[in-house]
C-alpha cells in the first residue's frame, strides 16, 4: 500500500506540465547523446548540471535521469545502422543488430530495439518501485561503521569490474580519494594539498573533475581516433520499423531474460550495463535452440542485450537512491546533482524528499513511454544528428564544458583545472586506467573518510569497531573477498573474458 | 632493454604514481595522525598514500616481469600528437581568456581547430568559429543568464 500511495503521489508530481516538459527534454537529449558516438551520458549530464542548478530539484533530476535512460535507447541506433556503438552498453547490440541491417531488416531491428528498451525499461522501473522502499528501511539502521564498510564494498566492486587491470582501477580510485582530500579538512580546519592556492581551500568541485575526465577527455580521444561516420539510408515510417510476427515471437524470452539480468547486474556497483548486456546475450545464446543463428542477425540476439542495458538503468538507481552508493560514473554524477541541490541521497531521501524520489520514479514510467513513442517514428530524424560534423561537435563540447565549469566556480583558475583534468582523463584512457573508479573515489571519498573517522571517534581509535558489528563485518569481509577474487585463476579468466568481450 | 623499460607506459605511469604516493605520505606525516578526538587530518591520506605507493610499485614490478614475454603495443603517434595539439590549443585559449574573454578566445580556438586540426577550408573555419561563438553568446548570457568569462573588452 505504501508503494502504491507513493507512486500515486509521484505521478501527481511527474504529470505536472513543467515536469513533463523536463522529462521530454531529457529523453530527447538522451536519445541524441546515445546516438552520437564519442559523447556519453556521463559527459552530457556533467555538462548540463550547472545549467540545471537554477531548476527545481525534482524537475532537474527528472531531466538528468531522462538523459541517462534516454541514451540507452539512442545507443542502439548507431549499433544497428553503422556497427558503431553510440554507447559502451550498446556494443553487444552491434553483433546481431548490424547483421539484421545488412540483410535489409534495419527497420525491424530498430523497432525491436525500441520495443525491448521499452519493455525492459518499464520492468526495471516496476522493480525499482518495489525494492527501493524495503532497502531504504533496512539502511536506516546503518551507522558510521556500516557506511564505511558499505562504501568500501562499493569501491571494491568498482575496482573489480572497471577494467582489465584491478591494480590500475584501484590506483584510479585512490587518485580520486586524493583529489577529494584537497582543501580544508572539516574536522580539524587543516588545509590539505592546496599547494598554497587559496582557490583550492574549498576543494575541487566535483563537476570540474567529471567534465574534464569525461567530456574533455572524450573529445581528445575522438580527435585522436578521427571518427567520422557515414550514415546509410534509414527506413522511414512506423510500418517499416515494426518487426514481423516471427521476429517478435523469437524475442519473447529474450525480453524476459534481458530485463531480469539487466536489473540484477545493474544493482551491483561497478558492474555496468555493458556487462549486463553481454551476460544477457550469452544466456540467450546458451539456452537457444538455434545458437548458430547468433551473430548472423538473430532478432533475439539483439533484443536480449537491448533489454538488459535498459533494465540496468533502474537497477543502478536502487543503490544510488536508497544507500547513496552510485555504481558507475553516470550515477555518481546524478548523486552529486542531488547533493548540490541540498538533498541527501540515501535511506532518508524517501522520507525527507518524497517529491524528488517518487517524482523521479513515476517520471521514469512516463519517460519510457515517451521514448517508445519518440523512437519509433522519429528514428530517421534522430539519426540525422550523426550528420553533425566532428569539427562543429568537438569545439561545441569544449565550449559547453568551459561554460559549465565557469558557471559553477566563476573563476578562470577552475577552468584551467578543467583543462588539467581533461588531459589527465585522456592520459588515463590511453594508459589503460579506467575513469569511473576515479570519479567514484572522488564522490565517495569524502563520505568514506568521514564515516571512518566518526567510527574511530566512537570507539576511541579502536579499529575493532569495524568488525565487531555484524553488518559492517559482513560488508568488509565481502569487500576483501571481492578484492582477492582476481587472484583466483579461474574467476580472473572469466572476468577478463567478460571485459575483453566488452571491447 | 633499459630503453624499452624507460619507455614503457606502465612503468612510467607506475613511477609517477609512486612519486605521488610518496609526496602524499610525506605531507600526511606532517599532520596529526591520531588525537584525543580520534583520527586527525593525516590519518586517511597516510593510508591511501601508502596504498598508492604499494600498488604503483606492484604495477611496475609486474610489468617488468611481463616485459620479457610481451612486445609493447603499437602507439598511434600521429593521433596522439593531434589530441595533444588540440589539448594545447584548448589550454592556451583558457590562458588568454582573462584578456580576450570567452567569446573571442573560443572563436579563435574553434577557427584554429577547424582549419588545422580538422583540415577544413578557410571559409568553413571562419563561419564555424563565428557561428559557434555568437551562438554561445546568445544562448548563455543573453537567453539563459549564465555568465561567460569576460575579457578586457567586457565580453
Amino acid at each position: 500500500m505504501e508503494v502504491l500511495a507513493g507512486l500515486a503521489y509521484g505521478f501527481g508530481i511527474a504529470l505536472q506540465p513543467m515536469n513533463l516538459l523536463w522529462c521530454l527534454l531529457g529523453c530527447v537529449l538522451g536519445t541524441l547523446v546515445g546516438i552520437m558516438p564519442g559523447l556519453g551520458p556521463a559527459a552530457a549530464i556533467a555538462m548540463l548540471m550547472p545549467i540545471s542548478f537554477n531548476m527545481d530539484p525534482t524537475g532537474g533530476i527528472i531531466m538528468l535521469a531522462g538523459i541517462y535512460y534516454g541514451a540507452k535507447y539512442g545507443g542502439s541506433t548507431t549499433s544497428i545502422l553503422l556497427n558503431i556503438p553510440g554507447e559502451a552498453s550498446s556494443v553487444a547490440s552491434c553483433i546481431d543488430g548490424y547483421q539484421m541491417a545488412k540483410r535489409g531488416r534495419a527497420g525491424a531491428a530498430l523497432g525491436i530495439a525500441a520495443i525491448a528498451s521499452f519493455v525492459a525499461g518499464t520492468f526495471g522501473v516496476v522493480l525499482l518501485t518495489l525494492v527501493a522502499p524495503p532497502i531504504a528501511r533496512f539502511a536506516l539502521s546503518f551507522s558510521s561503521p556500516e557506511y564505511f564498510a558499505l562504501l568500501s564494498l562499493g569501491l571494491a566492486l568498482v575496482v573489480l569490474f572497471a577494467g582489465e587491470s584491478p591494480i590500475k582501477a584501484a590506483l584510479a580510485m585512490l587518485l580520486g580519494l586524493w583529489f577529494t582530500s584537497i582543501g580544508i579538512d572539516l574536522f580539524s580546519a587543516q588545509a590539505r594539498f592546496t599547494f598554497g592556492q587559496t582557490a583550492l581551500l574549498n576543494g575541487i568541485d566535483f563537476m570540474i573533475v567529471a567534465i574534464g575526465v569525461f567530456a574533455v577527455a572524450e573529445v581528445l580521444g575522438s580527435v585522436q581516433a578521427r571518427t567520422d561516420a557515414q550514415l546509410p539510408s534509414v527506413p522511414r515510417g512506423i510500418r517499416n520499423l515494426l518487426p514481423n510476427w516471427e521476429e517478435l515471437k523469437a524475442c519473447r524470452f529474450a525480453l524476459v531474460n534481458g530485463s531480469i539480468t539487466g536489473f540484477l547486474v545493474g544493482v551491483l556497483p561497478g558492474a555496468g550495463s555493458s556487462i549486463s548486456s553481454f551476460i544477457a546475450y550469452a544466456f540467450e545464446k546458451l539456452f537457444s535452440k538455434h545458437p548458430e543463428r547468433f551473430g548472423q542477425g538473430a532478432p533475439e540476439g539483439l533484443a536480449a542485450p537491448e533489454a538488459a542495458n535498459n533494465a540496468d538503468t533502474s537497477g543502478a538507481l536502487v543503490p544510488m537512491l536508497t544507500l547513496g552508493l552510485p555504481g558507475g560514473g553516470t550515477t555518481a554524477i546524478l548523486l552529486s546533482a542531488l547533493v548540490l541541490w541540498g538533498l541527501k541521497p540515501g535511506p532518508m531521501l524517501m522520507q525527507d524528499s518524497p517529491n524528488v524520489f517518487w517524482g523521479l520514479v513515476a517520471s521514469m514510467y512516463i519517460g519510457n513511454l515517451m521514448l517508445l513513442l519518440l523512437n519509433l517514428p522519429l528514428v530517421p530524424l534522430f539519426a540525422q544528428a550523426l550528420r553533425i560534423p566532428a569539427y562543429v561537435l568537438f569545439p561545441m563540447i569544449l565550449g559547453i564544458s568551459v561554460v559549465g565549469v565557469f558557471g559553477v566556480a566563476q573563476s578562470i583558475f577552475h577552468v584551467g583545472l578543467l583543462a588539467g583534468f581533461g588531459l589527465l582523463g585522456y592520459a588515463m584512457a590511453r594508459l589503460g586506467f579506467p575513469g569511473a573508479p576515479l570519479i567514484l573515489g572522488f564522490v565517495l571519498g569524502d563520505g568514506m573518510e568521514r564515516a571512518l573517522r566518526q567510527s574511530l571517534q566512537m570507539s576511541g581509535g579502536d579499529l575493532g569497531i569495524l568488525v565487531s558489528r555484524p553488518i559492517a563485518a559482513g560488508l568488509l569481509v565481502a569487500a576483501v573477498l571481492v578484492l582477492i577474487m582476481p587472484l583466483v585463476g579461474r574467476f580472473n579468466r572469466w572476468r577478463l573474458r567478460g571485459i575483453a568481450e566488452n571491447g | 632493454m633499459i630503453q624499452r623499460v624507460a619507455r614503457d607506459s606502465d612503468v612510467l605511469a607506475g613511477g609517477v604514481l609512486a612519486a605521488l604516493g610518496v609526496y602524499i605520505l610525506v605531507q600526511a606525516t606532517r599532520w596529526e595522525y591520531m588525537g584525543f578526538d580520534g583520527p586527525g587530518p593525516g590519518f586517511f591520506p597516510f593510508w591511501y598514500g601508502l596504498a598508492i605507493v604499494i600498488l604503483s610499485l606492484w604495477l611496475v614490478v609486474g610489468r617488468l616481469f611481463r616485459l620479457r614475454r610481451e612486445s609493447p603495443g603499437a602507439v598511434d603517434w600521429p593521433g596522439v600528437r593531434r589530441a595533444l595539439g588540440t589539448w594545447a590549443l584548448f589550454a592556451l585559449s583558457v590562458a588568454v581568456m582573462p584578456w580576450l574573454g570567452f567569446v573571442l578566445s573560443f572563436a579563435l580556438l574553434t577557427f584554429v581547430l577547424v582549419r588545422w586540426q580538422f583540415g577544413q577550408g578557410l571559409k568553413t573555419a571562419a563561419f564555424t568559429a563565428v557561428g559557434l561563438a555568437v551562438g554561445f553568446y546568445v544562448l548563455f548570457p543573453l537567453a539563459l543568464d549564465v555568465p561567460l568569462p569576460a575579457g578586457r573588452l567586457g565580453f
